[in-house]
């Protein structure tokens, strides 16, 4: 195990990492500002992958695929949200049970439109090349991704930080009873970051499908990953979600490399111990 | 008290009629009650948290495990549990899951709400991860196989009827103890909790130990389970251990109602009859399963045992609003009521 070992295994780490901030930062911004744990959050990654590829077929246009699934799973979050969770109101329980209960509908309305084959999304010749930097194998794809999370990182924290509308979701973060109170619509919010958490869940499937392909059980392999992820971070913080991430991705890749009959475990313990110690994740807030 | 005993005198009645119709019909519908009732274990130790201490556990599938898994490992290396000593395994897995968690309890009562939700699930995934990957000892993907069902007191309990006997057996001694359990003083202090923690830490409750207790409690009766899980359906794998089990028997109390016990056990029955049956006859169960879970979600908040409260509670408001309509119709507000004297 030579430098070359670290170095690549790293590399890997932190490109799925990148991916994990995709399904992440949207659970943890759903948690942000509407307190519950969207445990449909894997069947958007899943359907998200799964649109794509019926875009795929139809029109042969990977670079088309990617916004038409996310729009697509945006909107179905949005209908999810506004349809179903609201009426419930502030009961987030039943919320998070009423998001179990449509995660199985997801996977069964999967398998009849999909079915139960596994699949992989192609992408173009361009990125499946890699390139040789100082004798390592780096190849496009993992780049790639890496630059999506950036680009999407970037962009959320350009809004959240800069914009009239960002402050709006932060204050909603911080205290959603005096947000109301100023006059802020914390419940348009709320439908908002639901839909915009669909959104980048299903841009994960769509990106990782190339990577972990597309299957019947996806859904729930991923769900727990993302709660790593979030539960690490810290709930609805961005920045938190992005360390959690990078966390998650190395101690995933190390511990499949170096550690693989304890790999889960190595992943889920120090979860479970940042819980124990800081209930609200390493960056959350109460 | 009367209406209580008279639901205890009717679930012990269809305890009794379950006994003795059950044995009489197919085998493939013994072999469906006897899992809901195996299952069921779970679930009641799942609203013991839920239902009475308002705990939403998603990692209850880690104590079945933890039964499951001994049991298997117990059978197959050392032929330890087939005989007599059966009830050796059913007392070290009870041992081994209470254990378990009292170690997850330490971590998992600093949160509250639904950080604890996910940090129980977080523990659940540990297991799992570890049922997953540690392929010498739990046979990973593929599990392990049980070829024999426990044989003692004379009996053969490979046989579907006596092994029906043998599960209908725990779960009622279950369902006997943890009833007890939640009607003593304890049981009342944990509804306390469940409903406002910090006035019973007020009247001097120590709330975080009574949770802890409770905990430790569910996880035993997951290991216990457990155990008859492996047995009922011969194979013990990481589907067992997976967040899915967890969420499953999360959601039977749910649908049949937190806070009753019984109300777990119809959804188990409901949840394994639309699995295991319907699932036989047509391929689109699993909407009718999401649906109904939807749907009870939305307009059930108390469960399908709330259903007959229900009833009462819209009954009860039509006669008194028939009764309204048949008088003259009430002064407008306005009207100088009482300034007349």
């Amino acid at each position: 195990m030579g430098a070359q070992f670290w170095l690549i295994q790293t590399f890997n780490g932190i490109s799925y990492g990148a991916l994990l901030f995709l399904v992440g930062s949207g659970l943890s911004l759903i948690f942000g500002v509407m307190r519950i744990v969207n445990l449909a959050h894997g069947s958007y990654f899943l359907l998200g992958g799964y649109v794509a590829l019926s875009v795929i077929w139809a029109t042969g246009s990977w670079a088309l695929s990617i916004p038409v699934a996310a729009v697509a799973i945006a909107i179905l979050g949005l209908l999810m949200e506004r349809v179903f969770l609201r009426p419930l109101g502030f009961d987030p329980l039943r919320q998070v049970l009423l998001t179990v209960g449509f995660a199985f509908l997801f996977q069964q309305a999967a398998l009849d439109i999909w079915s139960g084959n596994p699949f992989d999304i192609d992408p173009p010749d361009q990125l499946t090349r890699s390139i040789v930097v100082d004798g390592l194998h780096l190849p496009m794809y993992r780049i790639f991704m890496i630059g999506v999370a950036l680009a999407i990182g970037l962009s959320l924290w350009l809004v959240m930080e800069k914009t009239r509308l960002g402050a709006t979701i932060r204050a909603t973060v911080d205290d959603a009873q005096m947000a109301r109170g100023v006059g802020i619509n914390t419940s348009l919010i709320s439908t908002l970051i639901f839909g915009l958490g669909a959104f980048l869940a299903a841009l994960g499937g769509v990106i990782g499908g190339a990577f972990l392909g597309v299957y019947p059980g996806l859904d729930f392999e991923m769900l727990p990953i993302a709660f790593a992820v979030v539960i690490i971070g810290g709930m609805g913080s961005l920045g938190g979600a992005a360390i959690g991430a990078l966390i998650v991705g190395l101690a995933d890749n190390f511990g499949k490399a170096l550690f693989p009959e304890v790999s889960y475990f190595t992943l889920y313990a120090p979860m479970a111990l940042i819980l124990a110690v800081r209930p609200t994740g390493l960056f959350g807030r109460e | 008290m009367g209406s209580e005993q008279i639901k205890v005198l009717a679930v012990a009645a269809i305890l009794v009629a379950l006994a003795l119709i059950v044995p009489h019909a197919s085998s493939f519908a013994i072999l469906l009650v006897t899992r809901a009732l195996a299952f069921s274990i779970l679930v009641m130790s799942v609203d013991l948290l839920l239902g009475f201490t308002g705990l939403a556990s998603m990692g209850q599938a880690a104590y079945l495990g933890v039964g499951a898994y001994l049991t298997a490992i117990l059978a197959t290396r050392y032929h330890f549990g087939l005989g007599d000593d059966f009830w050796a395994v059913v007392g070290l897995a009870m041992l081994g899951s209470a254990a378990l968690a009292a170690f997850f309890g330490l971590l998992a009562m600093r949160a509250s709400g639904v950080y604890f939700l996910m940090i129980t699930l977080a523990l659940g995934q540990c297991v799992w991860g570890l049922a997953y990957r540690w392929n010498s000892l739990t046979g990973g993907d593929n599990g392990i196989n049980l070829s024999q069902r426990p044989r003692f007191f004379g009996i053969d309990f490979s046989h579907e009827v006596t092994f029906f006997y043998l599960v209908f057996a725990c779960f009622s001694a279950s369902l006997l103890i943890m009833y007890t359990f939640v009607r003593s003083p304890f049981g009342r202090s944990l509804v306390g909790i469940r409903e406002r923690e910090l006035r019973m830490k007020i009247l001097g409750y120590n709330t975080w130990l009574h949770k802890y207790l409770v905990f430790i409690i569910a996880g035993a009766f997951g290991g216990l389970a457990g155990v008859l899980w492996a047995h009922t359906a011969g194979i013990v794998s990481t589907d067992d251990v997976v967040l899915t089990t967890s969420v499953d028997a999360l959601l039977m109390v749910v649908l049949g109602g937190a806070g009753t016990l019984i109300g777990g056990v119809v959804g188990a029955g409901i949840v394994t009859f639309v699995r295991e049956y319907l699932s036989t006859l047509v391929h689109w169960w699993q909407y009718v399963l999401g649906g109904i879970y939807i749907l009870v979600i939305l307009y059930l908040p108390g469960g399908l045992m709330s259903v007959p409260q229900r009833i009462r509670q819209w009954r009860a408001a039509r006669t008194v609003s028939a009764a309204a309509d048949d008088l003259p119709a009430a002064p407008p507000l306005s009207s100088p009521a009482r300034g007349t004297g």
